[in-house]
């Protein structure tokens, strides 16, 4: 691996917000493909930091500094970017559920799509089916994910599913669900198109849907 | 005076029986899908008095209050602020008009304010520690026997918790992690941290409730009984959920699946078992009568 590359890698994986930065501006700066930064410095050490987390050696705090630093990268790379290559892995619609406020997981989430150089359309906590029906309108959505943390309010994920479909999209999303609650099965029992355990593996969901 | 009955109680060595869950529970009688359980306190009290009655009469010792998401951001954050010190009381007060039938104790529960504390999110420690402190103020007024903060996976916001409750009230306190990752909590805390960090705290008792699955929590509770001479508190879900065919939730756990275990809670060091999430007055029944049975 490239130099460069490895210290940006290295950095986010760290979670060295400062470092990263330093990093960014001098591969920018010694004439570096923005693109080759962001894939291969960015979003594959956000991956190494979802595999940590998968592995139980990373944990919420350690994923968001990373995501962080992520972000501050980000933010000095994107006016180099294409708008092709900005949000390329696709668009997500993503909310906490009617009825439930708790959006730690639904953040954390959002945090490793970005990551992963999908584009998010964060739809906030208590977001009623029809605020998601309206989202899966918006042109270039093509995920509609969803989170709950309560058994009180999970089954609001079914009730948004049938929204999508009487409101004739759900054809047009493919759906995703998780949230402490929430299982495999009862993504399949309700109709959901995928279920991730974690944030980690939202994106690995994610991508296989649009896959 | 503080009430000094949980100490007592705890004191005779003999295991105390807990409740199950709330919101699982309530629902099961009707909470619309997608309403906290603490609104009932103030919009259908007689439901909750009859869910405390049911757990008392499958043998409960201790109930807790139904005020886990009562905290004032957590109502705030529903636009429900104007409800606070009515919805505490009322929950006090419902939970001791059952718990006088059978002479059981009350334990006001104060569950995690729903915000990071910095520098993760933007809740300061001093936000934290009031917002326990005026909500715990409110049960201590009403004459709960015991504080108990659960379902805790932060050690500063738990740390925050003690802190707050102690800067109001003498009365006991227990403090519960969720180790909702195994043996770990989302934070990354194990048993073992959490141990350490309430070590001169003065507890009455460490706990571990919710979690993942019955075989994960008695890990937990392992790992927990090798690292602190406190009493353990103990109260796993019944698993995780899945949709019934009326598109209802059920879950994998049943009441008998809770009772056989419940004995080896006690043997692996639990003082105080129940349940969380899932947990019917069935279930609470089996554990009682497997907890309570002569050896």
């Amino acid at each position: 691996m490239d130099e460069r590359i490895k210290n940006i890698f290295q950095c986010v994986v760290e979670g060295d917000n400062n470092g990263v930065q330093e990093h960014v501006h001098a591969a920018l700066g010694a004439g570096m493909d923005p693109g080759k930064i962001l894939n291969e410095g960015l979003i594959a050490a956000m991956a190494e930091v979802g595999r940590l987390f998968e592995e139980g050696e990373y944990f919420v705090p350690e994923m968001l500094i990373s995501a962080r630093a992520m972000k501050s990268a980000m933010a000095i790379l994107k006016p180099h970017l294409t708008s092709e290559q900005v949000g390329s892995a696709g668009k997500v619609a993503i909310g906490t559920v009617k009825g439930d406020l708790h959006d730690i997981g639904k953040n954390l989430v959002s945090l490793m799509l970005e990551g992963a150089g999908f584009q998010v359309v964060d739809l906030g906590s208590d977001v009623a089916p029809e605020k998601f029906v309206e989202a899966a309108k918006t042109s270039g959505v093509n995920i509609v994910a969803m989170s709950a943390l309560l058994t009180t309010t999970m089954v609001n994920m079914k009730s948004t599913i049938t929204a999508l479909e009487e409101a004739g999209v759900r054809g047009k999303v493919k759906v995703m669900i998780g949230g402490a609650p929430v299982t495999d099965a009862y993504a399949r029992q309700i109709g959901a198109d995928g279920y991730a355990p974690d944030a980690s593996r939202a994106v690995a969901v994610a991508r296989s849907l649009l896959g | 005076m503080p009430s000094t009955r949980f100490v007592e109680r705890l004191n005779t060595g003999k295991p105390i029986v807990l409740d199950g869950a709330t919101g699982t529970n309530l629902q099961a009688r009707g909470l619309p899908m997608g309403t906290p359980s603490d609104f009932w306190v103030l919009d259908n009290p007689a439901e909750v008095l009859r869910l405390h009655a049911d757990f008392l009469a499958a043998g409960s010792d201790l109930i807790l209050t139904n005020t886990f998401g009562s905290s004032r951001p957590n109502l705030a954050h529903a636009g429900l602020e104007e409800r606070f010190e009515a919805t505490n009381r009322q929950a006090a007060r419902l939970a001791r008009q059952a718990a006088q039938k059978t002479g059981a104790l009350v334990g006001g529960s104060l569950g995690p304010l729903g915000e990071m504390l910095e520098p993760m999110g933007t809740l300061t420690a001093e936000q934290a520690r009031q917002a326990y402190a005026e909500q715990a103020q409110l049960l201590a007024e009403e004459g709960v026997d015991v504080l108990v903060i659960e379902t805790q996976f932060d050690l500063n916001e738990a740390l925050a918790a003690v802190r707050g409750v102690r800067s109001v009230t003498d009365l006991p306190v227990v403090c519960s992690f969720s180790y909702d990752r195994g043996t770990r909590t989302m934070m990354g805390v194990r048993p073992a941290q959490m141990a350490a960090a309430f070590a001169e705290a003065g507890l009455a008792a460490l706990g571990i409730n919710c979690g993942r699955s019955l075989e994960d929590n008695l890990k937990a509770l392992q790992e927990l009984r090798a690292a602190t001479a406190l009493p353990i508190w103990f109260k796993p879900n019944a698993g995780l959920p899945h949709s019934d065919a009326g598109g209802g939730l059920a879950y994998d756990v049943l009441p008998g699946m809770m009772g056989s275990q419940a004995p080896i809670w006690l043997q692996e060091g639990a003082a105080l078992v129940g349940g969380c999430c899932g947990t019917s007055p069935e279930h609470l029944k089996a554990i009682a009568e497997a907890v309570k049975k002569p050896a």
